[in-house]
Formats: C-alpha cells, structure tokens, sequence
C-alpha cells in the first residue's frame, strides 16, 4: 500500500471537515464567574503549605549546626591502649573493696 | 459601535473587570474550535478554553499590542492545547487495533484502488482521529498545523514558541511518526 498516498488522503479527509466552533450556552458567564469569584482561602491547607516550605530551610539550619558541632568538638586524649584499659576497669571494684 | 479590543483591554487594565466579557464573547468560537482538534470529551474541550481565557486575564499585562490581541490569544490558546497533550499523552483511548466497520472498509477500498476513495468521509475522518491520537504530543501539534490547518513553520514557531529550525526538525520526525503509525495500522493486511 502506498503510505505516503495515505497519508494524503487522510489529512484531505481532516482538512474537509473543520472543528466545530459552537460554543455551550452563556459559556462567557461561566468563566467570567470563575474570574470574579471572591477568594476562598482555606487556612488549613495554607498552614501546612507552610510548614512544607519551612521543611528545606529547617533541614539546612539542621544540617550546618552538626558540621559546625562536630568541627568545633575537641577529641578527647586517647587512652594507653585496649588491654590496658580493660584491665583497669575490671580490677577497679578490687581497688575499691581494698580501700 | 462596538468598543475595540484595545478599548476593552485598557478598561480591564483599570480594573473594570466586566468589560472582559466581550472579549470572551467575540473570541471563544475560535478558541473552541482549536480546542476541538486536539482534545474530543466535550467536558475537556471546555476545560481548555476555560483555562486559555482565565490566562488570557492573568496575563493580560503583559500584552503589549505589537500584534492583534487574537494573535496572542490563539498563541496562548495553541500553547495550553500542548500542555493539555502533554498531560493526557498517557491515557490514550484509542488504539489501532479495534478498527470500525467503516474504518476496515475505508482501508480496504483505498488499497484496492487508491485514487477512488470519494466515499465515506467519515471513516477516513475516524481514521485520522485515531492516527493522530496514537502521535505524540509535538508530532500531533505539528502535524495539525502544519499539515491539517496550512500553516507556515514561521507561523508555527510564532505559535508555539519553539524556533524555526526546531519546527522543521519535528515536522520531520512528525511525518517519519506518522508514516509508521500508518504501516502497523496495515501491515499484515493490505500491505
């Protein structure tokens, strides 16, 4: 079958019949209704829009104050070794019971 | 004497509101029909216009009458009909598959004699609904205006938005879409 042949043909058959421009009775009223109605602000949903927008900001502040706290933290000395402390935790109810 | 559409603008610019009706009025045919090529439930049909001209008011200021108000309106009109195929390009009801009666006919008389194909209008018409539904959004917008409603690329660009050299590039593809969408609609039986 010739495609392009096709091809023609249909787009003739679209181009003999153009849209319909009717329009639904008093169309303009409707719209003009949508346009001129008073604002109907819905506190609620405008609350939690809110509180989403605060979400990121609060997330950053967040974020930057454990980089800051963990950048500014001193380490603390480390200790002999592991076995060394070990030991010194386990006598250190010995030392106290010889006191 | 009917105010113009300058007047009218300038009045709605002041705040009368009200005198945005007119300019509905006079334009909506326009709208309704370009909105008929790219959407079929009347419900969605309406959907469309409704938001061109609710746009139309929002935007209004930035009107700036270089060309008349219809151009920029069927500008925005022609813009939100993409956006409208963009958004619904997933839920497609028609396929290629369960061609009509009419439909089958229609192919079948075409291939048996391409050049005599007078009759029955209204499956061929079917047909290209069915063929343009199964494009995609820009493929169908391009086909539509430069195809169906004559339109010139530069026209086209002025439209949509998109540069001339973008317009020919998907006008291309469009025709290449196109072409193919028609050989699995045939193949198998009359090719």
């Amino acid at each position: 079958m010739d495609l392009e042949k096709l091809q023609k043909k249909l787009i003739a058959a679209a181009k003999l019949s153009p849209p319909s421009d009717r329009v639904p009775y008093a169309f303009e009223k409707r719209i003009m209704a949508r346009l001129t109605a008073p604002l109907h602000v819905d506190e609620w949903s405008l609350c939690g829009r809110w509180l989403w927008r605060a979400v990121t900001p609060c997330m950053s502040v967040m974020a930057a104050l454990g980089v800051w706290v963990l950048a500014t933290m001193h380490p603390e000395p480390e200790s002999q070794n592991l076995e060394q402390a070990i030991e010194n935790t386990l006598l250190s109810s010995d030392d106290v019971a010889g006191e | 004497m009917e105010p113009s559409d300058t007047e009218l603008i300038a009045a709605v610019r002041k705040g009368d509101v009200s005198q945005f009706e007119p300019l509905i009025a006079r334009y909506q045919p326009r709208v309704f029909a370009t909105a008929r090529r790219y959407a079929r439930r009347e419900d969605e049909i309406q959907d469309i216009v409704q938001e061109v001209f609710i746009k139309a008011f929002q935007k209004l200021d930035s009107f700036r009458a270089e060309a008349p108000f219809e151009h920029w309106l069927m500008r925005l009109a022609v813009r939100t009909c993409y956006d409208f195929l963009r958004a619904h390009q997933r839920n497609r009801e028609t396929t290629l598959t369960d061609l009509s009666d009419p439909e089958v006919d229609w192919l079948e008389r075409f291939a048996a004699s391409p050049e005599d194909n007078s009759k029955n209008t209204d499956a061929a018409r079917a047909l290209i609904e069915r063929v343009m539904a199964q494009l995609s959004p820009e493929a169908r917008l391009v086909i539509t205006l430069l195809e169906i409603e004559d339109r010139s690329v530069k026209e086209i660009a002025l439209l949509t938005g998109w540069s001339v050299p973008l317009v020919k590039v998907r006008a291309f593809r469009a025709r290449a879409q196109m072409k193919k969408i028609l050989e699995t609609l045939t193949k198998g039986k009359y090719l």
